[in-house]
């Protein structure tokens, strides 16, 4: 048996496993997301994080594993648990023909206690295109109103797969805001994304997920941390005219990570990806090292470690390969 | 079950077909177009002239050229059910084949006569029959029976009569199953469906909403039609207008619901037209829309009858023709019944939502 439900926490996942014929989607997956969080699956397309926000929702069932939400599981009265979550899925298309106001209007007639319908479209941003109708507006907007719909159950706890995805950057930045805003009301969260950045801003708590799995949990920050380094730094070389491929490597790979404060790295399709504690300290070797060996650096370039830094280091692919 | 979300779920579906224009069009203005057509096919018009060609007699043959003159006397008679017309003999074969005279009549040696035609076509019989006792009379024969004839042309036994109940059912069964299975499967297929499923709304009412825009629908459809074939055609609606619209409500909840089972798991618009024609053909051919449905033999009756939209048509024929109350109909409405209960039950066990 699973032990009771802890009062603190909004949702609680345990050892849940989901597949589609051979394919395995979910591989024994864990999540405790803490009531007043916002909480990040961040992991490549086809992780397997829209499956487990879908059975998290209700809309699909486990193969087996623990599901529950606001202390209860999808067993008992799935109706009344639905009218206090807010949900926003993955490429939901509402209806073209109607306005926003009229799209509103409907999903709010679904929830016996809810927000006004104004107050959700002053909230979103959409006042001038309350009657609009759904085709005319663009993707963040419609986005925006996805969102709406979400909220205007009032909901405690807030499913968005994905919210940005395919949107420009203001766009963006737009529902960023919005969802800074539903943080700070005290509402939980429970987001997926496949963008770092995203994930850095708005997440308290994020678990790394990688085919089916989490392999990785911890804020933004602790994250970072585990790689140990402060900084990343990607070389790229060329001795002489040669621009052969089998010359972007001209120096061992243990030879750089032998060098002083260097604490990890690989080859990339272009060079090398070293993560150090300070640029300050390591650049000098690293330069001294190139000049012994005949070896000139086209290009080097230094960033902070980011979360995408993480997911490099953990499974050895870029996070949008998939 | 709540009142705001069924209405907001009927206005929603209300909203989306009228701004839909082409929606509009074929449920509306095509089956007017075609009763309109049907009308002009079938206008009263008085029995047409039977189209007799005829050769020239041989020259010099007297009793030959006097069958061609008997013909021409009794095509000339004031309303002389026969046309004639002269053709050249070597153009015979041509006339025959494309049909533009029932009979050609070839005067013989000696003052015989020779028919030429198409046994197989009714007019062509007819036109034999005629031309044979008009030129037979001509000659001297005498009638030996005395023969009075009553014609009747009474309302409501025209063709356009027994065709607008059909129409009327048939566009009962399109509209509903087509409205339907387009606005599901769309919605499905946009993962609409599955959002709505995340919402506390009860799926009951969801389907409900479509029967609710139905039948509001349907009063315009009915209204439309109707008041078409009665005010413009002069089709008669002897038995009670509620009875009418009662068996008319039920035919489109039967239908509605045999839609809902159409559509219950189809994820593209393509797949469910094909199920969409798979179901709505049959019933074309073989529920006497066209033609009286007691054409096709007896083996297959038991099935012929037993299709919803021969129940529906041979209801609303029964109100409208005949002037039956409910208790005339209530065979037809215990089988639309039954399609209705039978297909909203499997429909809603095997519902896909997403």
């Amino acid at each position: 048996m699973t032990p009771s439900p802890d009062p603190s926490l909004a949702l609680e996942v345990i050892g849940l496993r989901k597949s589609y014929g051979d394919v395995v989607a979910v591989n024994g997956l864990d999540l405790r997301v803490v009531s007043g969080q916002c909480f990040g699956l961040l992991g490549p397309n086809g992780a397997g994080k829209t499956t487990t926000i879908e059975i998290c929702e209700g809309l699909n069932t486990p193969d087996s594993g623990t599901v529950r939400v606001l202390g209860r599981t999808w067993d008992d009265d799935p109706t009344s648990l639905r009218a206090q979550l807010g949900i926003q899925l993955q490429e939901t298309q509402l209806a073209d023909k109607l306005t926003v106001i009229e799209t509103l209007t409907l999903f709010r007639s679904f929830y016996t206690n809810g927000r006004s319908v104004d107050d959700v479209i002053d909230l979103v941003q959409l006042g001038e295109k309350r009657k609009a109708r759904m085709i005319g507006l663009s993707g963040g907007q419609k986005q925006r109103v996805a969102l709406a719909c979400a909220l205007v159950g009032n909901p405690q706890l807030l499913f968005l797969d994905e919210p940005t995805t395919g949107l420009d950057p203001q766009s963006r930045r737009q529902l960023w805001t919005l969802v800074e805003g539903l943080k700070a009301e005290g509402r939980t969260i429970l987001l997926t994304t496949h963008y770092m950045d995203e994930a850095e801003r708005l997440c308290d708590n994020i678990a790394i997920v990688d085919h089916g799995q989490v392999i990785a949990l911890g804020t933004p920050r602790q994250l970072i941390a585990s790689l140990g380094a402060e900084h990343v730094i990607r070389l790229a070389t060329a001795v002489g005219d040669n621009t052969d491929p089998s010359h972007l490597h001209p120096i061992p790979l243990s030879d750089l990570l032998a060098l002083a404060d260097v604490r990890g790295g690989r080859e990339t399709e272009t060079g090398y990806e070293l993560r150090v504690g300070s640029v300050q300290t390591a650049l000098p070797p690293l330069l001294a090292l190139a000049d012994a060996r005949g070896v000139t650096w086209t290009e080097l370039s230094t960033h902070s470690a980011t979360l995408e830094d993480v997911f490099v280091s953990m499974t050895g692919r870029q996070l949008r390969d998939g | 079950m709540r009142i705001e979300s069924l209405t907001q779920l009927t206005l929603t579906r209300f909203r989306e077909f009228i701004r839909e224009p082409e929606a509009v069009f074929w449920t509306f203005v095509f089956p007017l177009l075609l009763a309109g057509g049907l009308a002009i096919a079938f206008r009263d018009k008085a029995p047409e002239q039977a189209i007799i060609a005829t050769i020239a007699a041989p020259a010099g043959d007297n009793a030959a050229a006097s069958v061609s003159v008997a013909l021409t006397a009794a095509a000339s008679m004031k309303d002389a059910p026969i046309k004639t017309r002269e053709i050249p003999s070597d153009s015979i074969n041509d006339v025959l084949r494309t049909g533009t005279a029932a009979l050609i009549v070839v005067p013989q040696a000696g003052g015989g006569v020779e028919y030429r035609f198409d046994s197989a076509r009714p007019e062509a019989r007819a036109a034999r029959q005629i031309t044979d006792d008009l030129l037979q009379r001509a000659r001297g024969r005498r009638d030996v029976m005395p023969v009075k004839e009553v014609t009747v042309r009474e309302r409501g036994s025209r063709y356009i009569d027994f065709f607008v109940p059909g129409l009327l059912a048939m566009n009962i069964m399109g509209s509903s199953i087509w409205s339907l299975a387009f606005a599901i499967v769309t919605q499905r297929n946009k993962k609409l469906l599955k959002r709505l499923a995340a919402t506390p709304m009860s799926r009951l009412e969801y389907l409900l909403s479509f029967v609710l825009s139905r039948l509001l629908f349907l009063g315009l459809e009915i209204g439309v039609l109707l008041g078409f074939g009665v005010f413009v055609l002069d089709v008669p609606v002897r038995g009670s207008l509620a009875t009418l619209v009662l068996v008319a409500f039920i035919g489109a909840a039967a239908f509605g619901s045999i839609g809902l089972l159409v559509s219950s798991r189809s994820r593209t618009v393509e797949g469910v037209s094909g199920l969409t024609n798979f179901v709505m053909l049959p019933m074309w051919i073989f529920s006497g829309v066209f033609f009286s449905a007691s054409n096709f033999p007896a083996v297959i009756q038991p099935i012929v009858q037993a299709l919803p939209l021969t129940a529906l048509v041979n209801g609303l024929r029964a109100v409208m023709l005949q002037g039956v109350g409910i208790s005339g109909v209530l065979p037809q409405l215990a089988v639309l019944g039954a399609y209705l209960v039978v297909c909203l039950t499997i429909a809603l066990r095997i519902f896909r939502w997403q």
